[in-house]
């Protein structure tokens, strides 16, 4: 957290146990990549059931790579919405969520080389953002284990739409295995250590209230951007309120 | 048809990266703030909670706290073990255990 520090002292003490933190993430990163496969399958056939080519609905989530976005627009390239201007400003809406993700790695990502910086964005998931943050705070940042968060993902994620392309309507809703379960749950793993003091317990009250307000409410993804600013800023106000100058 | 597919799709590639990359290729620039650390320390916690929390109570879209929907209890036991065990093997397991049970029941 010591942003003082020189650069290359840091990439130093970084790059050295790369490739086993890189394990280590593939590792965390199961549970995860396999709650991911039914909504994979279910882009799939989605796509197919918009009668969207087999070519382009598989290069959508080789290009676009964004879950919620991708069923949006999906869904409307389905019901012919003509002006590609509001699939393209809905999508950008979704995923504004990214930004802040973004801002609370930057420090760490922002000593990386910039390819490296370049590919790890492109990749950069709620997943995989989320295993990483709770692996920085408990032990500390490494640019392998971020890599080693998303690429199985990523990897997933277009395998399995191209098996929802090719299953295409054969099967039942696949979102009714129950295995959508499995990301909250490896999301409550990674959430109860940081669970530590008083304020840690109020920013997640917040945010639990605040998002269930917002996913009542609020269309898309707004319901994380608006949970995570409430809770932010009544963390950041109790704290600011205790020890100023910290 | 497929061609304007294809330009939605590049578009809607670009959008997302810019919002993947936004804020690294900002502060790249201006440097990070002081100021913006002490809130951003928050953010991890906050936004695994709004992933989670939605999930579990709103898991079809509206909110829903009757004995139907089997989210509740599986992710309530889920939370325990989570905090018991820190190890997600056990978290996964008993939480799909009791969503499934109660689907029969």
């Amino acid at each position: 957290m010591d942003l003082t520090k020189p650069k290359t002292n840091d990439l130093a003490v970084e790059v050295n146990p790369g490739k086993g933190d890189f394990l280590i993430a593939v590792g965390d990163s199961i549970p995860i990549t396999l709650g991911v496969i039914p909504f994979g399958i279910t882009c799939g056939i989605m796509g197919i059931t918009a009668g969207m080519s087999p070519v382009l609905i598989i290069l959508m989530s080789v290009l676009v790579f964004a879950g919620a976005s991708q069923f949006i627009g999906i869904t409307m390239i389905g019901a012919g919405v003509s002006g590609w201007g509001i699939i393209v400003f809905t999508t950008l809406l979704v995923n504004l969520r990214h930004l802040l993700m973004g801002m609370s790695l930057a420090p760490y990502m922002l000593k990386l080389p910039l390819p490296f910086q370049a590919v790890l964005a492109f990749i950069l998931t709620d997943e995989s953002y989320a295993l990483t943050a709770s692996r920085t705070q408990t032990d500390k940042y490494s640019g392998c284990y971020q890599l080693g968060a998303s690429l199985p993902l990523y990897i997933v994620w277009i395998l399995s739409t191209a098996l929802g392309v090719f299953l295409g309507s054969h099967i039942a809703d696949p979102l009714s295995w129950g295995l959508d379960f499995a990301m909250p749950a490896a999301f409550l793993v990674l959430l109860a250590p940081m669970l530590v003091n008083r304020s840690s317990l109020i920013v997640c009250l917040t945010a639990a209230v605040a998002a269930v307000l917002g996913a009542m409410y609020l269309p898309g993804k707004w319901y994380i951007i608006i949970s995570c600013l409430a809770a932010v800023l009544a963390g950041g106000l109790l704290e600011g309120g205790k020890d100023n100058g910290q | 048809m497929d061609n304007k597919i294809l330009f939605i799709i590049l578009s809607m590639a670009l959008v997302t990266y810019l919002t993947r990359v936004g804020s690294l290729a900002l502060f790249r620039f201006t440097g990070i703030p002081v100021w913006l650390n002490r809130w951003l320390k928050h953010v991890p916690i906050a936004i695994l909670t709004a992933l989670i929390v939605p999930a579990l109570l709103l898991p079809k879209g509206s909110l829903d706290l009757s004995l139907q929907n089997p989210y509740l209890p599986a992710g309530i036991i889920a939370a325990a073990v989570a905090y018991k065990t820190r190890h997600i093997i056990p978290t996964l397991g008993l939480g799909m255990l009791v969503m499934l049970g109660w689907r029969l029941i």
